[in-house]
């Protein structure tokens, strides 16, 4: 239920369409071609609607306007302002169209007048336009943003990478542990296991926190390296609150969700599959890859997946080890949502990140089925 | 999994390289914790080891509890540091935090459970849609999870109260408890409760007397999940609490991005000891509920 909200949201922009309502009547009509400006009444219904409107509504207007291009939000404020004061006074002008452009000169600035043309309508897929860096032109055409305002198709592809990255480090570095783990008797797997779990049980912020301690400057790594001679005092490596930060505790935090499942499938291959193959002559790494590594593949997807999955939708340790350009789409999400209130934009970030998500459990459970995941 | 005797040097060198890898990889995984809590004892308002935490023989100078004293709200003069603030957020973020985290497992055990019995029934209709819906909480990224329930609740006014925290907390706790209590049932025998309810039983004693007491360690760990996901959730309480709402890990998220100091790590090292403490009891369940439905360690 909430998420089918979120995705109403998303497309979701008829707000401003009830303060507005004639004036964007009117605007449709207007024949870009034809005339460089609006006619007349587009003027003055936005006018009167402005004398008239509430003034809370309109407040979340400007909010709404100030997303397609900054600027409407003090525009209209003073215009407003200045209606005010003469709806006070009783003036009625003759050309509304001169009056606002004597108000605020950028009246008369078509561009204004282009970017409302995301407004109108009550439905819209801006916001998904605007998650992959794309806008809309006077004629409701998508284009691409402007340079320095494209940011998103960056991040998506920084947030699949990173993914990526930790899905292939969790992988190399799980595999051999829980082979040990399945192999080694109960007695010593138990209590290897706790190495495990206990990352697992821990506060996902504590273990953020103590990479920060491990990895910063003056931190523990940095310590041990300087310590050894390997490193000079003052060629202390920079390793936090950047990728390299972000991908260090990604993976040691995810670490377990690919062990796990791994764990629980390399725990029913029987050791006798080895020996055998063994027996008939193939060498023990051809035995491993043609008869063991096959076996596995449950495993390494399920874990794979997990672990790629939670990756694409990780917010919190970007955001306190990725530093400036660690940042990854979770972060947008919730810098939307808490700081600029773009909801919409904050609403298609996450469908897109969702729709993503949906894909991959759709082959998740082609491959190995949902019922497969398992707890500790 | 020892080399047979047979084993070629090359296979020995192999064997060695392996298992140095995965010290080192074990190594990787619990490092990080083991490391805060030195730290945490420190004098030194920096999250560093200092030279006198170092020395050898060790200075008593460099280890204090003032970083403690701090968290709990002591703010005498030998606690107080220019960069540290001093105040008592930590103990309202621990109450509040026990007490979402609570009041949201003794909901989501509950329904969990019940979910849980009701799924396992051989005649459910719609297992897998419901099961689907009931675990999506737990698959879909915090994030959106988060996103939706705050635009959800703003409509229904729940945003910034505790009802709020505490039914998103029960959201993404439930599937634990399903899951957990789902794996206890696979086990369990039926025909119990038959016998019961041919023994004059009603349901509700049914489940209390026959029911419940066998699946007890299922339900136990299930809470426990539940609390812990709770206790550590971060990403709704950011947005869907407001001060009034302050829980360990907000305090904690506005503490490393604002000042980072000791103090977090000293909740930190609470926070492993408590995770340790679970981990024990989760289990020491798991073998009891083996021993209970008769499955012999290996």
């Amino acid at each position: 239920m909430p998420i089918g909200d979120m995705l109403l949201r998303s497309v979701d922009d008829s707000q401003i369409n009830t303060v507005f309502p004639r004036t964007f009547e009117e605007y449709n009509k207007w024949n870009r071609d034809v005339d460089e400006l609006p006619p007349e009444e587009v003027y003055r219904t936005l006018f009167e609607e402005l004398a008239t409107g509430e003034k809370i509504q309109i407040g979340r207007a400007l909010t709404r306007m100030n997303y397609s291009k900054s600027g409407w939000k003090s525009l209209i404020k003073k215009t407003s302002r200045e209606i005010k004061k003469m709806t006070k006074k009783g003036i009625v002008p003759e050309s509304y169209k001169e009056t606002l452009i004597e108000i605020n000169k950028d009246w008369g600035d078509p561009t204004f007048w282009y970017s409302m043309a995301q407004m109108v309508n009550k439905q819209t897929p801006i916001y998904y336009w605007n998650a992959i860096d794309r806008t809309y032109d006077q004629n409701q055409k998508v284009i691409m943003q402007d340079e320095k305002r494209r940011i998103y198709v960056q991040t998506w592809f920084k947030t699949l990478k990173v993914s990526v990255y930790v899905t292939f480090f969790c992988l190399i570095l799980g595999f051999p542990v829980a082979h040990l783990l399945a192999n080694l008797p109960l007695r010593y797997s138990n209590l290897l296991m706790i190495f495990v779990l206990l990352p697992f049980w821990t506060s996902l912020l504590v273990r953020t926190t103590a990479w920060i301690v491990m990895l910063q400057q003056k931190g523990v790594i940095n310590g041990v390296l300087v310590w050894l001679g390997i490193l000079s005092d003052d060629g202390r490596l920079q390793m936090v609150y950047n990728e390299t930060g972000t991908l260090i505790a990604m993976t040691q935090i995810l670490l377990p969700f690919m062990i796990l499942p791994l764990y629980s499938v390399m725990k029913v291959i029987p050791k006798s599959h080895m020996r055998a193959a063994q027996n008939l002559g193939a060498k023990p790494a051809l035995a491993f890859w043609k008869v063991y590594l096959p076996q596995t593949i449950p495993g390494m997807s399920a874990g794979g997946l997990l672990v790629f999955v939670l990756a694409i939708g990780y917010f919190i340790t970007p955001e306190l080890v990725g530093g400036k350009d660690g940042k990854l789409i979770g972060s947008w999400i919730a810098f939307h949502l808490k700081t600029t209130l773009n909801w919409g934009l904050c609403a298609a970030l996450g469908a897109i990140l969702l729709a993503v998500m949906l894909v991959f459990y759709w082959l998740y459970n082609k491959i190995v089925g949902i019922d497969n995941i398992k707890l500790g | 999994m020892a080399l047979p005797s047979y084993a070629s040097p090359v296979q020995k060198t192999y064997y060695y390289l392996y298992l140095f890898f995965c010290g080192v990889v074990f190594f990787f995984l619990v490092a990080p914790l083991i490391a805060i809590v030195p730290i945490s004892f420190s004098v030194s308002p920096f999250m560093v080891f200092t030279d006198g935490m170092l020395a050898w023989p060790p200075d008593p100078e460099a280890w204090s509890l003032r970083w403690y004293k701090n968290m709990i709200g002591d703010c005498s003069a030998d606690v107080v540091s220019s960069t540290v603030p001093c105040s008592n957020k930590w103990m309202i973020g621990t109450l509040n935090s026990f007490f979402i985290g609570i009041v949201a497992t003794v909901i989501a055990t509950s329904l969990g459970t019940l979910a849980a019995l009701g799924l396992s029934r051989p005649h459910m209709p719609f297992k897998g849609i419901i099961m689907a819906i009931l675990i999506s909480p737990m698959i879909v990224p915090l994030i959106i999870t988060a996103a939706g329930m705050f635009f959800f609740y703003a409509r229904i006014n729940l945003v910034y109260t505790f009802t709020g925290v505490i039914l998103a907390h029960v959201a993404l706790a439930t599937p634990f408890v399903v899951i957990t209590v789902t794996a206890t049932l696979v086990g369990f025998d039926m025909n119990m409760v038959k016998a019961a309810q041919s023994l004059g039983a009603r349901p509700v004693k049914t489940f209390f007397r026959v029911i419940m007491p066998l699946i007890l360690p299922g339900i136990i760990s299930g809470a426990l999940f539940a609390f812990i996901t709770s206790f550590d959730e971060v990403v709704i309480v950011m947005f869907m609490a407001s001060l009034d709402q302050l829980t360990i890990p907000k305090q904690m998220w506005a503490g490393i991005r604002q000042e980072i100091s000791p103090v977090i790590l000293c909740m930190a090292t609470c926070l492993v000891a408590l995770s340790i403490f679970l981990l024990t009891t989760v289990e020491l369940l798991r073998r009891r509920s083996e021993r209970l439905r008769g499955i012999k360690p290996r």
